[in-house]
């Protein structure tokens, strides 16, 4: 159908709009509220052609039905009057709700932030292989012959070597003129990554550094998914003591003990011993916090149990620090300190929401 | 497709139904298609074949999904050609059919009897393949980028034409008068004795004569010389485009006017067709065990919800409204000084003009003329119909008023010029430095500003020298502008508006 070009010159156009406001879309939590199954609902700004128009309401409309001078028909939230599509056509400046696939949207942002494939580990890394049809070839077996194109050829060749005559405009194809239809072979990911998120609920981590949080990991897993044939996330929340929960409880628990981050990191080990060996899967730990560690003992055996159990196991590991008014932020330094040269471990300091966006690509831009 | 069997013994079955009843169209062929390719043709504006452009994606990606959502289905489509073009949606059940069958020969006689319609293409199907066409190699040759652009800056002007410009028949420029002398500044002077000479020629009137006569000389060197309402016309005569740029702003301006009629007629076309298909259905076509199916899907024709309009619903009224009148005698002097409510409610004087009345009034109104002459009192209190605005104070749209004055004017506003605002080109030289002004003809709503920013940018676009527009902001004269670098919006004095 011929509509299909235009829809997709359509879509086309909507992908760029998502892509020059992907950062603004990165730092809005309500996007992950929308989130359903396979696909999340965007609003972008109806794409409408502008003309000389009168502001909508300004301008009334003649209507049929009850009611009394003076009764309402609707607010006026919405540019658009009450469904007045027929008389007046105002097209007013309502969103439009676009659906995008999780794929879909991975691919925008994997475009707009440079984000590298992941080379995954291990010896198993294709499942298998599908064969799709795509592209032509000069060869290849007759049921699979394209006419439309190959009689385009030979008028191609025909007109080159001035045997077209238009007067009589026989085309015959010759052998070189043929073309068939050919495949190609797509690899499907075996492996499977398992996403450990740790995250500091002592009372200095308030709601908006949560959020980011909740941001942050619906974007990270956006990515991965796209990466892996099977994503498993687990989430661990901390104060002074660490404990495994669903993810519901990770986002919206508050405690108000101390910190001891020691604890997560032992609890990580414990869940990648039990579950997820290092030779079958990809481990991604994440850990979120506002830098605010209990002692400089703690942050000692912290550097400890990185370097000697959670490294080693990790295709990476991700530490992203929230700025709030109550931490230090001193524990980014010491990473930094310890690690500076260390490739797999990723720091990231995340300060408002603009910054989920440079966050995100800190995170994944490396590729591990 | 063609139609099955089934469908053609109906169809022509119909046909006969509605030639009988004094129907009169070109050839219409049917087709029967499934509800995405209805979809895509609905896209295309019922056209098989249009220029690539992003928005027919776009109403596409929304008319499927609506569909698909259920919250709506394509209930006819029909195209104003020779022959007309209409489709059916396959799958649906046979009172649908007939009914839309039905609906259609009544705008397919209202195409080819319709004034307003008099002056389109009636070839326009293989008009809009030529446009696709020509398009289609500007793309080849230039990229989809530069074109598409192209076709979005003529869009957003497209509603800048001249709506009764097919219809008016201009007078040749006129030539110069001879007869004047050229030495008493162009004026005429009376014969007169020398006594009587300045009684006879006053000088103080050959003085305002003469300056008249300048005044005239002068517009008539303005390009153009009497504000146009075509501003697309103007910008094909003389904007610096270049062949392919001409080729694309003359291609929508073909469509705008193609369409213009569609648009000036919706009420009455709607509610002629409703009208047609109601009483040939409910006198002719339905069997018995489909009366509840069809009266379930009449009633959603003619639906209504607060603050909407349904042109079918209020167009079928008229038109009734105007059989009845016109069989009972219902007009007239001896009727409207007739106060007496008894009488008037009873009043009958066995005319019977009512069907010959409708079709003289299908062909010689359009929607404006239609609601100025035959929306009654009795009629607007009798469909409930009231004027609604937007409140600002309660922030709520609320109606305004059940009284018929209003309520006429508020939809005689709605439908002048589509609703949309009037403006024309008053000069194209400008400040004398070939800028371009626009007027907007204030009738009371401020235009929308942010798109008329965007809109003079696309102006700009087209004209390459900087563009303006009066207009009235908060009572205030405004001259809204672009010239290329900045948006200008200062203060103005309205131009003198000279009546044409």
């Amino acid at each position: 159908m011929k509509i299909r070009q235009d829809h997709n010159r359509f879509k086309e156009i909507v992908r760029g709009r998502i892509k020059k406001e992907l950062r603004r879309y990165m730092a809005n939590g309500e996007l992950i509220g929308r989130q359903g199954q396979k696909e999340v609902r965007i609003p972008v700004p109806r794409i409408d052609i502008p003309r000389f128009r009168y502001g909508s309401k300004d301008q009334g409309g003649v209507g049929q039905g009850e009611g009394e001078v003076g009764d309402s028909l609707g607010d006026g939230d919405g540019q658009e009057g009450p469904g007045q599509g027929e008389a007046g056509e105002q097209e007013g400046a309502k969103e439009l709700e676009l659906s995008v696939t999780l794929d879909e949207l991975a691919e925008i942002m994997a475009e707009e932030l440079e984000l590298p494939n992941i080379q995954p580990r291990g010896e198993q890394r294709i499942a298998s292989t599908r064969a799709t049809y795509r592209g032509l070839r000069p060869v290849g077996p007759d049921a699979l012959r394209h006419m439309k194109r190959s009689y385009k050829e030979a008028l191609k060749r025909m007109i080159s070597t001035g045997e077209y005559d238009p007067d009589n405009p026989v085309v015959i194809p010759r052998r070189e003129d043929m073309r068939y239809r050919s495949w190609a072979e797509e690899e499907i990911p075996a492996t499977n990554a398992v996403i450990v998120y740790m995250m500091d609920v002592s009372g200095s981590m308030g709601d908006e550094q949560k959020e980011i949080v909740r941001i942050e990991s619906f974007w990270i897993d956006t990515w991965l998914r796209t990466q892996y044939r099977g994503i498993e996330s687990r989430y661990i929340i901390h104060d002074a003591t660490a404990r495994e929960v669903d993810q519901h409880t990770f986002f919206h628990t508050r405690e108000s003990g101390g910190t001891m981050i020691s604890s997560a990191y032992r609890l990580c080990i414990d869940i990648l011993e039990a579950d997820y060996p290092a030779s079958e899967w990809n481990i991604y730990p994440f850990h979120f916090s506002d830098g605010d560690n209990w002692s400089v003992d703690d942050t000692a055996q912290c550097i400890q149990l990185l370097r000697g159990g959670i490294l080693p196991r990790a295709n990476m590991f991700g530490y992203g620090q929230v700025e709030s008014p109550y931490g230090s932020g001193q524990f980014i330094k010491d990473l930094r300190e310890h690690f500076g040269k260390e490739e797999r471990m990723v720091l990231s300091e995340i300060k408002n929401r603009d910054m989920i966006f440079d966050s995100i690509k800190t995170f994944l831009g490396k590729g591990m | 497709m063609t139609l099955p069997a089934r469908l053609m013994e109906l169809k022509d079955e119909i046909d006969g139904y509605a030639r009988g009843h004094g129907l009169d169209y070109f050839e219409t062929i049917f087709e029967i298609v499934d509800y995405d390719r209805i979809n895509e043709i609905a896209a295309y504006g019922g056209f098989p074949s249009r220029y690539p452009h992003w928005r027919f994606g776009m109403e596409y990606d929304q008319l499927s999904k609506s569909y698909r959502y259920g919250l709506s289905k394509i209930y006819e489509m029909v195209i104003n050609n020779d022959p007309v073009y209409a489709y059916l949606l396959e799958g649906n059940n046979l009172v649908d059919q007939k009914t839309v069958i039905a609906h259609v020969y009544g705008h397919a006689d209202f195409f080819k009897h319709n004034f307003t319609f008099s002056a389109t293409n009636r070839k326009m199907v293989d008009r809009m393949a030529n446009h696709a066409t020509r398009v289609r190699r500007l793309i080849d040759r230039l990229g989809i980028e530069r074109v598409e652009t192209f076709i979005d800056v003529c869009l957003s002007i497209d509603n800048l034409i001249d709506y009764h410009g097919p219809f008016i028949r201009r007078p040749p420029a006129r030539e110069e008068e001879d007869t004047v002398d050229a030495r008493d500044g162009g004026v005429h002077r009376l014969p007169a004795r020398d006594y009587m000479d300045d009684f006879i020629n006053p000088p103080e009137f050959l003085e305002e004569q003469r300056q008249a006569r300048e005044e005239e000389l002068k517009r008539r060197r303005n390009l153009p010389a009497n504000p146009q309402r075509d501003v697309l016309l103007f910008l094909m005569e003389f904007a610096p485009l270049e062949g392919w740029e001409l080729d694309i702003l003359n291609i929508v301006r073909t469509e705008a006017y193609y369409f213009a009629p569609q648009g000036m007629t919706k009420i009455m076309n709607e509610g002629w067709a409703t009208y047609w298909h109601s009483r040939i259905m409910t006198e002719q076509a339905l069997d018995p065990d489909e009366f509840l199916d069809y009266a379930d899907s009449y009633s959603r024709v003619v639906a209504t919800a607060p603050g909407s309009f349904n042109p079918y619903k209020v167009g079928i009224e008229i038109w009734r409204d105007i059989e009845e009148r016109w069989n009972r005698g219902m007009f007239g002097e001896e009727w409207e000084h007739c106060s007496s409510l008894a009488e008037r409610e009873s009043w009958d004087r066995q005319l019977g003009h009512g069907q010959e009345k409708i079709f003289q009034v299908r062909k010689l109104y359009n929607d404006i003329t239609f609601i100025d002459e035959f929306l009654t009192p009795e009629l607007v209190e009798r469909q409930q119909m009231y004027a609604f605005g937007y409140n600002p104070k309660s922030k709520r749209w609320e109606i305004d008023s059940r009284e018929f004055g209003q309520v006429k004017t508020q939809l005689l506003d709605n439908l002048t010029n589509f609703g949309t605002p009037v403006i024309e080109v008053v000069d194209g030289n400008f400040r004398n430095a070939a800028q371009l002004l626009l007027r907007h003809n204030y009738l009371g709503i401020p235009l929308r500003l942010d798109w008329a920013e965007e809109v003079l940018r696309n102006l700009h676009r087209i004209w390459k020298r900087p563009v303006f527009i009066e207009t009235i902001v908060e009572d205030k004269g405004r001259l809204l502008g672009f010239d290329g670098a900045s948006v200008i919006n200062d203060a103005w004095t309205l131009s003198e508006k000279k009546p044409t």
